[in-house]
């Protein structure tokens, strides 16, 4: 029952692809994410899918191709990291609103400037309110897995959203780890087939796309927008409990790691869960109450379980891969932080910027952190909120 | 299959009226023109660049077309097409749909020239059998008149004003109906509104029937930013074709063929002097403009002339 | 329940509004009055019309419907009085005048 196999984070989403066997890919090459194209691309070559491939010349191209496609009713996917999801923000937007469920494979490359080819989360980050559903994968396993889920997801006629799939690049994308796959016919099984209600191709009735909307319509489209992004909780939770009854791998908005009585916790995203479940595990040997919570999904962000999650926490920090440039912290801790505000009890709560550009995460550096947390739960003040970690200072 | 005016306009209309483009403006008969070389049991997808003609033509809840019409962004128009070129493919190869469509876009100068170029060329260059018309109306018009590089020479548009210093658009007309050419597609037409409308006809029936990608370029004057009484729109463009401002050309398998010979080269005054944009050039001390303009247009009428001559 | 485009207007709630703004019907702008744009307007001379048709394709508003072959009186509703059918008909069948406004 399943498949055992070696492989890197864009071997499994390129296999994932291949099982679903998409109708168009366009996609434009950038670092870390080219080998996915390049995989599938050979996949067409042999004919192992039927898959139409766009070449296309640019990464604003790939997204317009996938628009163009899905509006005409085909299931279109496509894959960048960094700059080439930069480029095409504009288009994010216009996905998201045209309501048109967009598989994106996204390897999170730092955004240019410096230019930097390695990980963070400021490209997926830097997207995060063009209305795409995005879902962060620790592992080789988790990016396959949610690549299973994402149509199930964006397709659903209550949601009919676009879907992000994280991954960090290098780190995840590159490594190669064991992994559980999925047989084909089950992955087709469980993906299905894209039957949208009306498409451009649609014989009984043409489709008008992408009006011009006055100040009139503008904003009930946009509220219509938001329900569908609330209404993709319970969505992402019901896919994801049959994913559980076909494979037996458990997913939820985010994964609570020993939480349960930890005093001290720590809120991530990404592989650096992996680091941090290695220091929380050596914590707990040394008999420290300590817990991680890795957030799987981010939009639609889960304020109301994250906070129930977290509140009985004495002191907690919040890991952010990538700025906002808030002056004041990241964006997974303005978030984290706003969803505790309610509580009756609520942890001290302080950021820790890290990780930029690829900067490496060690154990000790979780380890710090968990060190800060003791310090502050017992000072019974956070102190500075806005910290950089693994920065020469 | 010789053209037959009477014939072509029976056809019923998948363009609709009620749609907010100006009064007198050569977008939409550009658009009739083309939709109507369609056979009517032909289906279509349409896409348009942001533009003049997008923001009028599917204005929510409304919209003029009677195809299934995408519009996504300004610059991608040609992009757009593709994914749902791409798509036809797929799901007739899958055996989900079995009609037939073509694939058209239309983009102004601005999202054709500029912004919209390279991903024209991308598309070009991959082979999608699409349409690409681009209505030609010298300047980005939907925001207000400013210059494009399909603006002519010493135009007056926002952008590059007829001032006391510079007078009206630094460089020439780009030659984009030239560049595409080069592409090696397999058809490629310049044209406008002339007479029975036989040479426009003609030509996107052409374009939309041959496989493969496919570029009309076409004349589309616009009476506010070309200034000029709107009821003048067929003078404008005959004025064009017989100073050969605008020649009517095709390209076909890297074929070029000249399509119209005027029998008397008109100067190129008669055609500048009818628009507002060009009066400038009239005033004392500025026939040096209208001496450069001219030998510009023999410049690319003999360049013309010659790529045509070649067996 | 999303509505159609004809019952679509500024005080339609959000919910009856159609997905993504998307539009599922075709030319729903026929139901838009752009005749009371017109400050000129066209009128037909029938009997001096000899049915060549140059202007039919000129209109860029459609307004010059044609039946059995034949051109019919201006479509009024459309008819943003441009002026350029009347510019182009070889026969004087077109007269051009101010819109005195009197019918719709």
């Amino acid at each position: 029952m399943g498949i055992r196999e070696r492989l890197s984070g864009n071997e499994a989403i390129a296999i994932a692809l291949k099982q679903i066997n998409p109708d168009v890919m366009g996609a434009f090459p950038i670092t870390p994410s080219t080998e996915i194209p390049q995989y599938f691309s050979q996949y067409v070559a042999n004919g192992e899918v039927d898959t139409e491939f766009i070449a296309v010349e640019s990464e604003h191209s790939a997204m317009s191709t996938c628009i163009g496609a899905s509006a005409a009713g085909a299931r279109a996917v496509t894959a960048t990291s960094s700059a080439g999801l930069a480029l095409m923000w504009e288009l994010l937007s216009v996905a998201a609103s045209a309501r048109l469920p967009i598989t994106l494979a996204c390897v999170n490359r730092a955004l240019t400037g410096p230019i930097n080819i390695n990980c963070d989360h400021s490209d997926s980050m830097g997207a995060r309110d063009t209305g795409w559903i995005q879902l962060y994968s620790e592992s080789n396993q988790e990016a396959y897995d949610n690549m299973l889920q994402a149509m199930r997801i964006g397709e659903n006629s209550k949601v009919m959203l676009p879907v992000m799939v994280c991954q960090d690049g290098f780190i995840t994308s590159h490594a190669i780890e064991n992994i559980e796959l999925l047989e084909t016919e089950k992955v087709k099984a469980f993906v299905g087939e894209y039957n949208p209600e009306n498409y451009m191709l649609k014989k009984e009735n043409p489709m008008s796309v992408g009006a011009y909307a006055t100040a009139a319509y503008y904003m009930e489209a946009k509220r219509a927008q938001a329900q569908a992004m609330i209404d993709a909780k319970e969505v992402i939770l019901k896919v994801a409990a049959e994913f559980e009854k076909v494979t037996g791998r458990k997913y939820g908005l985010f994964e609570e790691y020993m939480m349960d009585d930890a005093e001290e916790a720590i809120v991530a995203i990404g592989s650096t869960a992996g680091t941090a479940k290695e220091a929380v595990n050596m914590m707990r040997k040394e008999g420290r109450k300590v817990g991680l919570i890795k957030l799987r999904v981010f939009r639609p962000f889960p304020m109301k379980e994250l906070a129930a999650a977290l509140s009985h926490v004495k002191a907690a920090a919040v890991l952010d891969k990538a700025e906002s440039f808030s002056a004041c912290g990241g964006p997974l801790f303005a978030e984290v932080r706003s969803a505790l505000y309610d509580c009756g009890t609520r942890p001290l709560m302080v950021n820790y910027i890290y990780g930029l550009g690829g900067r490496d995460v060690m154990v000790e550096n979780i380890l710090y952190v968990f060190e800060s947390l003791k310090e502050i739960a017992a000072a019974g003040k956070a102190g500075e909120t806005y910290r950089y970690l693994g920065v020469r200072e | 299959m010789s053209y037959n005016l009477k014939e072509e306009v029976q056809k019923a209309e998948r363009f609709s009226g009620g749609h907010r483009m100006c009064a007198g403006c050569g977008s939409p008969v550009a658009v009739r023109s083309v939709l109507r070389a369609l056979k009517p049991e032909d289906k279509a997808v349409v896409c348009s660049a942001t533009s003049c003609l997008e923001v009028s033509t599917f204005l929510y809840p409304y919209t003029a077309w009677k195809d299934s019409f995408i519009h996504s962004a300004f610059e991608n128009a040609a992009a757009t097409i593709s994914g749902a070129e791409t798509a036809y493919n797929v799901l007739k190869k899958r055996g989900k749909i079995d009609e037939t469509y073509k694939f058209i876009a239309f983009g102004g100068d601005g999202g054709t020239y500029d912004i919209g170029f390279q991903s024209l060329s991308g598309a070009m260059e991959r082979g999608h059998d699409m349409v690409y018309v681009c209505y030609d109306n010298e300047a980005y018009m939907n925001t207000g008149i400013q210059r494009s590089s399909s603006t002519p020479h010493f135009s007056d548009t926002t952008t590059s004003p007829a001032g006391t210093v510079i007078p009206g658009k630094k460089q020439v007309k780009k030659d984009l109906t030239k560049v595409i050419a080069a592409h090696n597609v397999p058809y490629v037409a310049q044209t406008t509104f002339i007479g029975n409308f036989k040479d426009i006809s003609e030509k996107a029936h052409k374009a939309i029937y041959t496989p493969g990608p496919a570029f009309l370029n076409v004349m589309a004057p616009c009476p506010r930013g070309w200034r000029y009484p709107a009821e003048d729109l067929m003078e404008i463009t005959k004025a064009a074709v017989e100073t050969c401002v605008w020649p009517l050309f095709e390209v076909i398998d890297g074929k070029w063929i000249l399509n119209y010979t005027p029998k008397k080269k008109l100067p190129v005054e008669e055609y500048l002097k009818k628009q507002g944009r060009f009066s400038h050039m009239f005033k004392k001390g500025n026939e040096w403009m209208i001496e450069a303009y001219q030998a510009e247009v023999d410049r690319k009428w003999e360049d013309l002339l010659f790529n045509c001559s070649r067996a | 329940m999303s509505l159609k485009a004809k019952d679509i207007n500024e005080s339609t709630p959000w919910r009856d509004m159609t997905l993504g703004c998307a539009i599922f019907e075709p030319m729903t702008s026929a139901a838009v009055n752009t005749g009371n744009w017109r400050t000129m307007k066209p009128s037909f001379i029938e009997e001096k019309c000899k049915q060549c048709l140059l202007c039919v394709p000129v209109c860029p508003d459609c307004a010059i419907p044609v039946k059995e072959g034949k051109r019919t009186d201006f479509d009024f509703f459309f008819c943003k009085g441009c002026g350029i059918c009347y510019k182009v008909c070889p026969f004087d069948a077109i007269e051009f005048k101010k819109d005195d406004k009197r019918e719709v």
